[in-house]
């Protein structure tokens, strides 16, 4: 539990390369090679800066709002902020697993339900981790998740200080989805840096999901970084759902590595915020692995929603699948960056990417860049990629079977964008972005009655 | 095939001989190395060129000394430091100050040489319709058929001949689609620019031959700055074709051109490129560094331009054949082979911009890597606001022989019309096993199976050459794949 810094004078961090580190927030628990850590990830943000888009990684995506806005950092956990209620009106119901809640990014053990936990399972927050699980935190935190050239990646190192440690010991399973919902209200400009680590050991399975929502149109900026380690023929589930308020700011990147036979899947839904950036780098460092990275951006106003990956495959034998979905409207921007690089010693790689867009609106902007890196030969890599409106062909047909153009419209959207949700195990999380995706397509009320 | 005959098979490619690289002697008058004011002058002054445009090169030469050389190209062994003060900026083969008036007054030698490429620069042995200009250094030594298409109104010369002859030609379309201060290289052929070809195809004429140019670089620790213009008027034809090689040396040598082309209303130009520049050794010693901006600009409703390019030369090929369409209904194609052995690198492709209402777009890109190649793929397609019910396609397909090269591909597609229709494909993999023993079962040896299935593979582009150039085109592919298949 994080405690002891209520009273601290606030602080203002302004993003900008003069930033020194700030080790103080962190409760005292916390081990030197951790400060050493954050302070080498402080000096080399300090180096790097905030990208701009001269960057290559960030031609499209302008986050001069966020460079210009003078961001506060959380001080103390204040458990009035959120009462329950709202917990449950924010939150994703039906799901049966241990619930975390985040309010501005500190784990608040009253809204939170953990429940007992199956055999070899064990989710604890970041701080707790620091004392019951010091070994695991020094093997693993910080060895996925580079600070050399993510400048967003470095501040988190350097800033962290609360997040979700999600341990599954060999051949154990978590049954139940984990669920941590990241709820930020605030009354100034508020940046959170949550740091979460998922170790699933050796032929052991877990699901995680990451939500982020707000129940104010508030402005902050979550910056989150996710380490997972996948063993040996294990299984791990991630979803990151960022609905959060149109005038914030996310940044969320997941590392992950994958051991020998083992299976990743990441389901990434982006429907709030007004920049989110979705950073995913698997690594495939086994044999036999597979991957699948599955998303989907609908985007409306003045939104930017820019997904960023970069697959890796180190060993032979390995399948990634990316899909991509997007759709814009109003003057929003999607941006799909995704490249497959494939090592010499990765023969047999068999690497699939696809990015398809639907713009809606005259100003809605769709860039798309699939790239692929390729060292060795014996592969087969595809991509591909597509940018286009809806079909008239196929409003046609459905007109033309009574259905009016409006609905017609909706529907042929609708079934372009299930077709991401529909490769979602969960249940109770594709039913409710199921419904949230019908909220924010016109004519969608008339297609949830049909539906 | 074994591995033993696999190893002999490198080694017989290793030991093959570039074949067009020797040297000619020949007297030749170059400017010390070195780049200031006063070489831009000079050159300006060894052409007699007009006041305006010894300032536009000037302007381009103080630009450039702003400008840093860029780094941004995916080129796993990078490239030497180019010292471009160590260069000699002009180089000329010797000939007596007038202006040669048939043939017969040219250096014997330089026609050997012509004729040892397999040049025919002499217009009563052609057999073909080519018109060839042909360029040894930093000069054009010959132009062919120049008088037959004079008759049509069409102009074929040397880009020096040109400036004298119809400088108010060159005064407007100069630098109109790639301006003096685009990138590093185009810079610094503005402001040193030797010679090159200037075609001007006149309102509704259709260029009755295929016009050719022959790039050679000859002397040692020169750069070639070469300079193309091709204006197509309305409803004009013209097809063009460019051929280069060069000695083999142990240094690299620059070869910084630019081309641009103008296609105004309903006029069509059609760019076909071989370039056979010297690729280095098997250590990636020696060879060109073929950094060249070319750049189409359909201004009128209706144009259309379409860009060939058998890329399989030079130790790193960095450009990328654009097409601006800012005509309504114009229409930009790019169709490629680039093929990377030894340690060359490439990063190629082109940019498609769309402008003007239902504009069309084709991109198909063949890339092969073999031996320790890098062949990249890098295109971008720009979809602007107004661009009402633009149209693409691309479709970029890598072959890798052999398990130290790389295929790369980096498409940008950015769109800001909905009603534009864009799609990309792109696929990587390696030479099919089963049609390699389709093949050797039919009794088809493996060198000649690989070669059959890589020009299939290429099939879709060679399509689009001019008949000369798509058999040169093949022969050359399965020389430079030689025993590269294992």
């Amino acid at each position: 539990m994080i405690t002891g810094t209520a009273g601290q004078q606030v602080k203002k961090v302004r993003l900008v390369p003069t930033f020194s580190s700030r080790d103080t927030l962190m409760a005292a628990q916390a081990p030197q090679w951790f400060y050493a850590m954050r302070h080498a990830a402080a000096q080399r943000y300090n180096q790097l800066g905030l990208p701009t888009s001269r960057h290559e990684d960030w031609r499209f995506t302008n986050i001069a709002s966020i460079r210009e806005t003078a961001f506060e950092l959380p001080t103390s956990v204040d458990s009035g902020l959120v009462a329950a209620k709202q917990v449950e009106s924010v939150g994703i119901l039906g799901l049966d697993g241990p619930r975390l809640v985040f309010v501005n990014g500190r784990f608040d053990s009253n809204l939170s339900s953990l429940g007992t936990m199956p055999k070899g399972v064990e989710v604890l927050s970041l701080a707790q981790a620091f004392t019951s699980r010091q070994a695991l935190l020094e093997k693993h935190l910080g060895t996925l998740a580079g600070v050399q050239d993510q400048a967003f990646t470095a501040l988190n190192t350097a800033l962290a200080d609360d997040g979700v440690v999600v341990f599954v010991s060999k051949g154990c399973s978590a049954v139940q989805p984990i669920y941590i919902l990241n709820i930020t209200v605030a009354d100034k400009p508020l940046m959170t840096n949550s740091r979460n680590l998922i170790v699933v050991e050796a032929n052991a399975a877990a699901t995680v999901i990451e939500d982020y929502a707000s129940p104010r149109e508030d402005v902050y900026l979550t910056n989150a970084v996710t380490e997972v380690v996948v063993g040996d023929n294990a299984d791990v589930t991630h979803y990151l759902i960022e609905r959060e308020s149109h005038k914030a700011f996310n940044v969320s990147s997941l590392y992950v590595r994958q051991g020998r036979d083992s299976r990743f899947t990441s389901h990434s839904i982006l429907f709030g915020g007004a920049i989110v950036r979705n950073n995913i780098y698997p690594v495939l460092d086994g044999q036999g692995c597979d991957s699948l990275l599955n998303g989907l951006y609908v985007i409306g106003g003045d939104q930017i929603a820019d997904s960023h990956m970069r697959v890796e495959h180190t060993k032979p034998h390995c399948d990634s699948r990316q899909f991509y979905k997007g759709i814009m409207t109003d003057r929003a921007s999607g941006v799909f960056r995704g490249r497959i690089v494939v090592r010499q010693d990765a023969q047999k790689t068999d690497a699939k990417q696809s990015n398809e867009n639907l713009l809606l609106s005259d100003d809605a902007s769709a860039n798309t860049d699939p790239q692929l890196e390729i060292y060795a030969d014996d592969v087969k890599c595809t991509h591909g990629a597509t940018i286009g409106q809806i079909d008239e062909d196929q409003v046609f047909f459905l007109r033309s079977r009574g259905i009016p153009k409006q609905t017609a419209q909706a529907l042929i959207v609708y079934a372009f964008a299930s077709e991401s949700l529909e490769r979602m195990e969960v249940e109770p999380v594709r039913g409710f972005l199921r419904s949230q995706l019908l909220d924010r397509l016109p004519a969608g009320a008339v297609l949830k009655r049909l539906l | 095939m074994t591995t033993m005959d696999t190893q002999q098979a490198i080694e017989q490619l290793a030991s093959r001989k570039y074949k067009e690289g020797w040297v000619t002697d020949i007297e030749s008058e170059s400017l010390p190395p070195g780049l200031n004011e006063d070489v831009v002058r000079a050159i300006s002054g060894k052409k007699n060129e007009p006041a305006w445009l010894t300032e536009w090169r000037l302007k381009a030469y103080r630009h450039w000394t702003t400008m840093t050389q860029p780094t941004w190209p995916f080129l796993p062994y990078g490239y030497g430091p180019i010292d471009y003060q160590g260069v000699s900026y002009y180089s000329a083969p010797k000939q007596d100050k007038d202006q040669l008036k048939s043939l017969d007054e040219v250096d014997p030698k330089l026609l050997e040489t012509y004729a040892k490429l397999g040049i025919p620069l002499e217009e009563q042995k052609m057999l073909a319709g080519v018109a060839v200009d042909a360029v040894f250094d930093s000069v054009s030594v010959a132009t062919t058929f120049k008088g037959k298409l004079a008759e049509l109104g069409i102009v074929f010369c040397s880009f020096s001949e040109a400036v004298q002859s119809h400088p108010e030609l060159i005064q407007k379309y100069l630098g109109s689609v790639v301006p003096y201060s685009d990138n590093f290289f185009a810079t610094l052929n503005s402001a040193v620019f030797s010679d090159g070809s200037f075609v001007y195809v006149p309102k509704g004429v259709r260029c009755p031959m295929e016009l050719s140019t022959y790039f050679r670089i000859n002397a040692a620790n020169t750069g070639q700055f070469e300079r193309t213009l091709i204006v197509a008027d309305e409803g004009a034809y013209v097809s063009y074709l460019e051929g280069c090689t060069a000695p083999m040396r142990d240094e690299n040598q620059l070869h910084a051109a630019v081309v641009e082309l103008v296609a105004l209303k309903d006029s069509r130009i059609k760019y076909s490129t071989i370039q056979n520049w010297y690729p280095g050794d098997e250590n990636g010693r020696g060879g060109i560094y073929n950094f060249v901006t070319k750049r189409a600009a359909c201004r009128g409703e209706d144009s259309h331009v379409s860009w060939t390019q058998v890329e399989t030369g030079s130790a790193i090929t960095w450009k990328y054949p654009s097409v601006i369409l800012q005509g309504d209904r114009s229409v930009g194609e790019f169709y490629s082979v680039a093929l990377t052995n030894n340690m060359q690198q490439a990063d190629t492709g082109t940019k498609m911009i769309h402008i003007g209402k239902n504009t069309k777009s084709t991109i198909i890109s063949k890339g092969i890597s073999a031996g320790r190649g890098h062949n990249t793929y890098r295109g971008e397609v720009k979809v602007l606001r107004k661009a009402d019910n633009a149209r693409n396609y691309t479709q970029c397909d890598s072959m890798l022989i052999g398990d130290k090269c790389g295929a790369h591909t980096f498409p940008y597609i950015d769109v800001k019309n909905p009603t534009a229709h864009v799609e990309h494909e792109a696929t990587t993999s390696k030479i099919g096993e089963d049609q390699l023993f389709y093949c050797k079962q039919r009794g088809i040896n493996e060198e000649d199976a690989v070669s059959l299935i890589v020009n299939g593979f290429c099939k879709q582009v060679f399509s689009e050459l001019p008949m000369e150039f798509a058999v040169e085109a093949n022969k050359l592919l399965s020389v430079s794949l030689e025993g590269s298949v294992g």
